[in-house]
């Protein structure tokens, strides 16, 4: 992990008319990092996404993602980044091949870019017999990978992955964090929300929302310090379980 | 003890896909059951089954006695069934939900009322806010307070918990666990295996088939390996390290460590010097307490 | 019964909370009703006229006198050959008339812009009738019984209600029990005790209540703003009744054989939309149609309700006039109703 950072966020805050989501969030950051979010349903985190993926104007804050100003210039932060959410991915109905393509156009590279990175991308994969299979006709492991493939076929400085693992069986959900790990040891930025708190173990730093404020951020190691905790699970209930918004 | 659900040989498929392969298990009366595995695994058309809302290809089902095919109208009044995603009126208010559902079973919410108390009560503040208004937990105590308004015999709940904080989910089990000591047998699905310890007896599912069932204790008892925790600096190193090792089996990342599968022959000390050697820092390895998830894992990796 | 009584009343609160589209529903049919009753006309008042006579004579004039005091036309004027087409072309008239007297034999052409089809005739129709009243040449003599005026909303209303309740009953009934199913609640419904046919009585009731209101809407409108005649109301009622049942049955069919709210609406849409509007009889007059497309016509229920609307409401006939059509009305709603709770007591099981 370098010094220069990828994402840094001041003050961000948005309100719905008078319910404030996110109340001014502070973080930076850096490249290469793996970046665990973490919140209870409700404590904001989805809203503070969308803001730095450039999809939700901020009401006052300031951030920067990838070098771009989440405020005046989201068309180039979204060009930037990639994400990855549970709910939408791949196309079901489209082969693999046709997957990859469509994304890379969508990212503007050319034909020769999209050959010579989708024949790379399947190689590593080891999906080179399943190009022409539909998407719904591979299981949930190979689809995973592809669409965090996909999702980062442009080469982003950062990544967001919006619960990417909800629902996976175990041996998946791993060989999904070592794919993790092999971008970030490669450079690539990686902000990943999760339910499956072990998960939060394998990131580099955690921070925790609660009502809209982040309430702890810090390395899982100098957290489960900080609050007497064996596990990061233990150290999510005492400080979400803090929360008095939603229910 | 009588089995309350009783499922023998029972297999479904749609078109080319085993949903189920050759089920059996049961639930005894009054107890906690955990259906666990990961999404896909079948655990959905086992509760449609069940519920009687689907027919089997093959095999047998009975619940409370009765047969899931022959006799599910006498099993509808008698089951609550809580499906995937809250499924209630958005539309409607909290209150016109809860009796909605008691009506349709012919009951009064003030017959039943003391069961669904202690769950319903931080709903009992707006019973006129609409189902779709309220936050992800309070959804789910309404879903289930309406799944128990009849009184059920016994209750099928099919991941509850899915998309839902950890802090939420410890607060639903503790409200299943008040509902167990009021005697009340339930059937819960779950991808999440560290629900798996909060149950009296699970079923391990995968592909459709039932890959082991017992108490957690026993189950994890019955893990037959060596297994050792490992951790260095740089830890996606170490992963990728470890595998290179002689009599290593697997190594997969758990938590704060990484677990060693390891093979006779396995010196965690030789180990250690050789990783170190190897440039990572700050090596450790130490014998690991399995758990259902490292079961798991050792059943998916010999499928 | 209670049951069926809370069913009913949460299908109705939930219809009720949506306002939006009760909106819709309420008032699309009287903007329609209305549109097609004053705006969209197609009856052609104010037709300009222009004359051509290459050599005057009683009988031309006499003709052109009759053009120029009938209230329908504006007289444009007499004009060289020549001009016709720059005429017709500019659109300063819908025809010209040509006046030839030839020694006593009045030679009469009308020369139309037939551009629009539907203008065009019946521009011909009125200048021929206008001028046929001229001469002795011409002993035509026209006569328009029912709808004297050739009024189009008495065309339109019969129309507008047949395409009316395919759209409430059909489209909403099969989008509400669709989307329980695809947020789950029916599974709900169908492990608890409740009888699948009151589940789908729960779910018809209210929306026939719906088509009820606006079916007195409907009729209240068109009597006392379009002033469009009526036999005998009950008859009406009656047969409409039938037809809502029919398209209620349709609704529950559409929602057996689809799984998600959109595959409704367009299953709605495409199936029984569009065949009503082309093939009913509604814009496109049947007996003008290729066989085929009549034989078709046959099974689309609003033909036979948007037929028997005009004899019972324009004719005013009585309800022996329409017995086939009702007969087949019926006949219809029996056998979709049936297949319809069979197939949703198939996918119950």
């Amino acid at each position: 992990m370098s010094e220069e950072k990828v994402i840094t966020v001041k003050g961000l805050t948005k309100r719905f008319g008078d319910f404030t989501a996110v109340d001014g969030i502070t973080f930076d950051v850096g490249r290469g990092e793996i970046f665990g979010f973490l919140g209870a349903n409700g404590a904001g985190k989805t809203t503070a996404m969308r803001m730095l993926c450039g999809l939700s104007r901020p009401t006052a804050g300031s951030g920067t993602v990838a070098g771009y100003d989440i405020l005046t210039q989201p068309e180039e932060v979204k060009r930037s980044i990639g994400y990855m959410s549970q709910r939408f991915s791949l196309y079901e109905d489209l082969t693999v091949l046709e997957n990859l393509r469509l994304f890379s156009t969508i990212y503007g590279m050319s034909k020769r870019e999209i050959k010579e990175r989708g024949d790379i991308v399947f190689r590593q994969l080891g999906m080179e017999n399943m190009r022409d299979t539909l998407v719904s006709d591979i299981p949930t492991g190979w689809k995973q990978k592809l669409a965090f493939t996909v999702s980062t076929i442009h080469n982003p400085g950062v990544v967001f992955l919006d619960e990417p693992t909800g629902g996976v069986d175990p041996l998946t959900r791993r060989k999904f964090w070592e794919l993790i790990y092999r971008e970030s040891s490669r450079g690539m930025t990686v902000f990943v929300t999760t339910h499956y708190l072990d998960e939060a173990e394998y990131c580099n730093r955690v921070s925790i929302m609660v009502d809209g404020r982040v309430e702890a951020l810090d390395t899982p190691r100098n957290l489960k310090e900080k609050y007497h905790a064996a596990t990061m699970d233990q150290v999510f209930r005492t400080v979400a379980g803090a929360a008095k918004r939603g229910d | 003890m009588s089995a309350v659900v009783q499922v023998t040989g029972l297999s479904k498929s749609y078109g080319d896909v085993h949903a189920l392969r050759d089920v059996s298990l049961s639930v005894e009366q009054g107890e906690l059951f955990g259906l666990i595995g990961p999404d896909g695994a079948g655990k959905t058309s086992l509760y449609k089954i069940l519920t009687t809302l689907m027919q089997p290809d093959s095999g047998k089902a009975t619940v409370l006695g009765l047969n899931t095919v022959r006799d599910y109208r006498a099993i509808r009044s008698r089951i609550g069934y809580m499906p995937e995603r809250f499924s209630l009126y958005q539309d409607m208010t909290v209150r016109e939900n809860l009796e909605f559902f008691a009506a349709l079973f012919g009951v009064t919410v003030r017959q039943n009322y003391d069961l669904i108390a202690p769950i319903f009560a931080q709903l009992e503040r707006f019973p006129n806010r609409r189902a779709g208004a309220l936050s992800g937990g309070m959804k789910q105590k309404l879903a289930l307070s309406c799944a128990l308004i009849h009184k059920p015999e016994i209750l099928f709940l099919d991941e509850p918990t899915t998309g839902v904080d950890a802090v939420s989910r410890s607060e639903f089990w503790e409200m299943l666990n008040g509902l167990r000591r009021q005697g009340i047998t339930m059937m819960v699905s779950t991808s999440y295996m560290d629900e798996a310890q909060l149950c009296d007896r699970i079923a391990l599912i995968g592909n459709g088939r039932i890959l082991r069932t017992d108490t957690p204790e026993r189950l994890v008892a019955g893990l037959d390996e060596q297994l050792w925790n490992a951790c260095a600096d740089n830890m996606y190193g170490l992963l990728e390290a470890i595998r290179k090792l002689p009599h290593v089996a697997e190594c997969y990342t758990f938590g704060a460590t990484l677990h060693v599968v390891a093979e006779d022959g396995f010196d965690p000390e030789a180990a250690k010097r050789q990783l170190e050697a190897g440039g990572l820092k700050n090596v450790e390895i130490y014998p690991a307490q399995g758990d259902i998830e490292d079961l798991f894992i050792k059943l998916a990796r010999n499928e | 019964m209670a049951i069926l009584g809370s069913m009913v009343r949460k299908e109705s609160l939930q219809i009720w909370r949506d306002k939006r589209t009760l909106l819709i529903v309420l008032v699309m049919p009287l903007v329609l009703m209305l549109l097609f009753g004053f705006a969209i006309s197609m009856e052609v008042n104010n037709v300009r006229v222009a004359a051509v006579v290459p050599q005057h004579s009683d009988q031309t004039r006499n003709a052109l006198m009759r053009l120029q005091v009938n209230p329908y036309f504006t007289f444009e004027g007499l004009m060289p050959v020549g001009d016709i087409d720059k005429v017709l072309r500019s659109g300063r008239a819908d025809a010209v008339v040509l006046l030839d007297d030839r020694g006593g034999t009045l030679r009469q052409q009308i020369i139309a812009d037939g551009s629009n089809t539907a203008t065009a005739k019946s521009v011909t129709a009125y200048v021929e009738g206008a001028l046929a009243e001229s001469g002795r040449n011409m002993p035509v003599t026209l006569r328009t019984l029912y709808n004297p005026q050739l009024k189009s909303s008495y065309n339109f209303v019969p129309g507008i209600l047949g395409m009316i309740f395919i759209l409430i009953c059909a489209i909403m009934t099969s989008v509400s029990i669709v989307g329980e199913k695809e947020r789950g609640t029916m599974d709900l419904l169908l492990v608890s005790p409740v009888r699948p046919l009151t589940v789908i009585i729960g779910k018809l009731v209210p929306y026939f209540l719906l088509s009820c209101i606006l079916l007195a809407l409907m009729l209240t409108l068109s009597y006392t703003v379009l002033g469009i005649p009526f036999g005998n109301i009950f008859n009406i009622i009656l047969v409409s009744l039938v037809y809502i049942v029919l398209a209620l049955a349709v609704g529950l069919l559409i929602s057996t054989m689809v799984r998600t709210q959109l595959a409704a609406l367009i299953a709605s849409a495409m199936i029984f939309m569009i065949p009503v509007i082309m093939l009913s009889g509604m814009i496109f007059p049947i007996d003008n149609m290729p066989d085929i497309l009549q034989w078709l016509s046959c099974v689309v229920p609003a033909r036979w309700y948007i037929s028997a609307m005009r004899c019972l409401m324009i004719q005013q006939q009585a309800l022996s006039g329409v017995w086939l059509e009702m007969t087949v009305l019926v006949g219809m709603t029996l056998v979709i109703l049936v297949l319809a709770v069979r197939k949703f007591y198939l996918s119950t099981k």
